[in-house]
């Protein structure tokens, strides 16, 4: 293999592996938030609950940031290590976000997440709130940054080229190019609602398995509407990303899309197998349409012209059958995920919850959807801006590093993937042990069984094992 | 394009504060984790030392990615060649970063014996390794680099392991064990901090004898770097090397542990501004006939360089008064309790 397939071999891996992390982070540092502000406020005078289940999140939320971290310093010097053509090239532009990143998040947050962490006894409990607040403002940020970096290689602005490199033209046109909207509300929705998937999920798995209940109850309402929210804001912001991908994008829409021949009153592809089969030389297979439905969901008109690949060379084309998987599954995750908490969310009003076996079961199976959701996101993102490693201006192939040989990437990739391996695998595990102990009980309390008691006696029925639906 | 020379000057000085930054913040971290199998012996001794650093070392870390992120957006150029020069040795230093970091989180999660003993060694080496490999980088840099026509590097990865570079890689590990035993002495108390200071004579009296060494093997290995000294005043910058390193055992003695630590510190900030003066006004000389990577030829556009110097003026004032306040909060010998690693 040459070095351009195995640093882009080695990139994905690496991003794909690290943004696991930050989804999970930015969602359960939000959590954790709410949790700290209802037991600063000493909601329903339930202040202890909340303090047991900020605490506990917070754990968890510790393990997580810790792979973060590591993983993500790999990103940083990534560019320059394998991306050199492209980083000499761009680093006016592309290296201030990142550097600004590092000033105005990473230190925000790395430093009050010490303070959360290790500040009992020495911090009073507002400070601690503001601790929690600052990781959370810090976590936005960094996206915020990280997010303008990425936008602006799928969508380039403000910037002239000269002398072989781009320079820094309008600093608010580079920042604000057309697509950092759409992809911040979409990326920060995705990982608010990954986060609460995980809450959710873990604690109707106490539910159903009788244990830590008040704190599970106290976090299952929180969860379960962030997340029906959070799934529901995902179409929104997803037909803001669509819509901008076809008016910045055309080929990566087409690509995603399935698009093959320009037209007008082009119908949406739902299903289609395989999924590439409009080009003339790949036989039918099945395939449901709807008509019409592409051209009004872009353009809000029935009859509105859709550019397709016909109107590229052939060496501009993005992957099609990857970047149109990609992008179905993940919608299709999207309505799975839209569904379960719609029910969520009426059983929730209907006050009959926890009466659901079925529902908190589905709950618990439903928990990795977003994260699976967003890496095929990303891999939409990515894959449908191939070849360009920055859209229009820099093919991928010019971008990587000259003079590192091949052996050189391929050591480092089999180094990376041996730790990633180990990493997963350590986070998997320790992520188990600490949801195996759970909150820590109440103090002066009997455990669960008093917790038990607690609960308004419809919800007893639980308990007896019946289902009362 | 007209370019401005106080904007990339500007520049040249604040990476070299980053840098300060970090080799006098991560460095105690890794100072503390280079002692970690050493310093302390029993369970509770290395608890206590990892939780020295606990609540800092993530946000001391954030001083390499900045200088990292600096780098890449004012001198795209030297970014790009440096890190894909020395590709392998970047990426150990990486692998060993990550496992330092988990080691500390994961360390005191189980009970068994055999589970903390692999992560204490992970966290030793973690920390040796980047604490070497530093140094070796600089004196790389120090030496020149093999440069091609195009400014890319144009060595083998062998050729980084000079006999001066790895010189300079032992003095960077010895500077980092001062200052992370002078770190320990303020934050410890008994058996580990009587080792402690013990471990910090020793990395003292090491970084003197190595510094003396590069520095007189530098006028055959790396001569360019003294056409900076042919300023006068700028020989202030070495004698505080001098002075801040002999300073050091006598406040130690004394039992003065926070002016030790600033003694250390200022010692390292000296060594590196020593190194700034010489390289000025490259930043990466080239070895050999090609062309120096410097600081007029690989500057980003003025305008990239004036937005950043905002954001840092308008942000690193806040960073600096919370990173101030959270060190004072923590300030004291560590206690552990349930919240502690
Ligand atoms: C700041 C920039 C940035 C950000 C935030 C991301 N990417 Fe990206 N991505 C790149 C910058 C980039 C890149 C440097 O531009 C790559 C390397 C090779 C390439 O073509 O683009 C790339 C390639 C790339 C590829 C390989 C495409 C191919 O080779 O055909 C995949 C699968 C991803 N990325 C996936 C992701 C995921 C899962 C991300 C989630 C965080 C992500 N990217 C964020
Ligand atoms: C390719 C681009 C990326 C680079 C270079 C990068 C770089 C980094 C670095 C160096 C860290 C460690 C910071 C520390 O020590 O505290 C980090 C962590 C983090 N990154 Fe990334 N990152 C990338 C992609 C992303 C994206 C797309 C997001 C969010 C939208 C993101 C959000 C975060 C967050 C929230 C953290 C904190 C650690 C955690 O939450 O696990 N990163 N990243
Ligand atoms: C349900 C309807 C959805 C639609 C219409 C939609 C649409 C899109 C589109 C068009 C893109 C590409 C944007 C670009 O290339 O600039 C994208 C990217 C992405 N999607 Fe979705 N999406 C949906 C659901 C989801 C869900 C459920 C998740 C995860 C929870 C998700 C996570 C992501 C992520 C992380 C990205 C990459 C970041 C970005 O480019 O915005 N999406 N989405």
């Amino acid at each position: 293999m040459d070095v351009e397939q195995l640093a882009r071999i080695q990139f994905a891996i690496t991003i794909g592996f690290h943004f696991f992390f930050p989804s999970i982070s930015i969602g359960i540092g939000a959590i954790v938030l709410v949790l700290e502000t209802l037991r600063v406020r000493n909601r329903h005078g339930k202040a202890d609950t909340y303090d047991r289940a900020a605490a506990f999140w917070t754990r968890i939320f510790a393990l997580t940031f810790v792979v973060g971290v590591g993983s993500g310093l790999v990103m940083e010097f990534q560019f320059g290590t394998n991306w050199a053509q492209y980083s000499a090239f761009v680093g006016d532009i592309f290296g201030a976000p990142l550097a600004a990143e590092g000033i105005l998040a990473f230190f925000l947050e790395s430093s009050f997440l010490g303070l959360l962490v290790f500040g009992h006894g020495r911090i009073s409990s507002r400070v601690r709130w503001f601790a929690a607040l600052m990781v959370v403002v810090g976590t936005l940020l960094s996206a915020v940054w990280i997010l303008i970096a990425n936008s602006w290689m799928q969508t380039p602005a403000g910037y002239q080229i000269i002398d072989g490199r781009a320079r820094l033209t309008d600093f608010f046109a580079a920042a604000l190019n057309p697509s950092i909207v759409p992809r911040y509300l979409h990326t920060v929705a995705s990982a608010l609602t990954a986060g609460a998937f995980l809450a959710l999920g873990v604690s109707a798995w106490y539910v159903l398995k009788r244990r830590h209940l008040s704190v599970a109850r106290a976090v299952v309402p929180i969860a379960l509407v962030t997340a029906f929210v959070g799934s529901a804001a995902m179409f929104a912001t997803g037909d803001m990303s669509a819509k901008q991908v076809a008016r910045t994008q055309p080929a990566k829409f087409a690509g995603i899309m399935a698009i093959y021949s320009t037209s007008t009153g082009v119908p949406m592809t739902i299903f289609a197998l395989p999924p590439t089969q409009r080009a003339a030389d790949i036989p039918q297979g099945p395939e449901l349409q709807v008509a019409r439905l592409l051209s009004f969901m872009t353009y809000g008109d029935w009859n509105a012209p859709v550019t397709g690949l016909d109107q590229f060379p052939a060496q501009d084309w993005p992957p099609i059958a990857l970047s149109f998987l990609s992008y179905h599954n993940m919608v299709l995750l999207g309505t799975l995920m839209l569904l379960v908490m719609a029910f969520g969310a009426y059983y929730l009003w209907r006050r009959s919850l926890f009466r659901r076996p079925f529902w908190l079961r589905a709950a618990v199976l439903a928990t990795p959807l977003p994260l699976i959701a967003i890496q095929l996101g990303w891999a939409t993102a990515e894959i449908g801006r191939q070849p360009w490693i920055v859209y229009g201006v820099m093919r991928t192939a010019d971008g990587v590093s000259r003079i590192v040989p091949a052996e050189q990437v391929a050591i480092s990739l089999g180094l990376l993937v041996g730790l990633y391996v180990l990493l997963g695998a350590l986070w998997l595990y320790l992520m188990r042990r600490e949801l195996g102990h759970g909150p820590a009980p109440a103090p002066g309390d009997g455990g669960d069984e008093a917790a038990l008691d607690e609960l308004p006696r419809h919800e007893n029925a639980l308990r007896a094992g019946q289902d009362v639906a | 394009m007209a370019e401005n020379g106080f904007l990339q000057a500007a520049w040249f000085l604040l990476i070299g504060v980053l840098l300060v930054g970090y080799a006098i913040l991560d460095g105690f971290d890794l100072g503390v984790g280079m002692q970690h199998l050493t310093t302390a012996r029993t369970d509770d001794e290395r608890r206590i030392l990892m939780n020295s650093i606990g609540p800092v070392w993530d946000g001391n870390e954030v001083w390499l990615i900045t200088a990292g992120g600096a780098l890449f957006a004012a001198f795209p150029k030297v970014y790009a060649t440096v890190f894909s020069g020395f590709y392998l040795a970047l990426m150990l230093v990486l692998a060993a970063l990550i496992l330092r970091a988990v080691s500390l989180e994961f360390r005191s999660k189980e009970r068994g014996r055999a589970w903390r003993t692999t992560w204490d060694v992970a966290f030793c080496v973690g920390s040796l390794l980047p604490a070497v490999l530093f140094g070796v980088a600089i004196g790389n840099v120090m030496r020149g680099v093999p440069l091609d026509g195009q400014g890319d590097y144009a060595g083998t990865f062998t050729g980084l392991l000079s006999p001066f570079a790895l010189c300079v890689g032992l003095l960077s590990a010895a500077m980092f064990l001062m200052q992370g035993s002078t770190w320990l002495l303020n934050k410890t108390e008994g058996a580990v901090r009587d080792r402690a200071r013990r471990t910090a004579n020793l990395g003292m009296a090491a970084t003197l004898v190595l510094w003396v060494v590069v520095t007189a093997w530098s006028r055959s290995e790396a001569p360019a770097l003294w056409d900076g000294f042919g300023f006068i005043p700028a020989w202030l910058v070495p004698v505080a090397v001098v002075a801040a390193l002999l300073a050091f055992p006598v406040l130690i003695r004394r039992g003065r542990v926070v002016a030790a630590f600033a003694a250390s510190s200022a010692a390292i900030a000296a060594m590196v501004a020593t190194l700034g003066i010489g390289l000025w006004p490259n930043l990466v000389p080239a070895r050999d006939q090609g062309v120096s990577l410097a600081v007029s030829t690989t500057a980003s556009s003025d305008l990239t360089l004036t937005v950043m110097l905002i954001i840092t003026v308008v942000g690193f004032p806040f960073v600096l008064a919370y990173t101030a306040w959270i060190y004072r909060t923590f300030r004291g010998p560590v206690h552990l309790d349930e919240h502690s690693y």
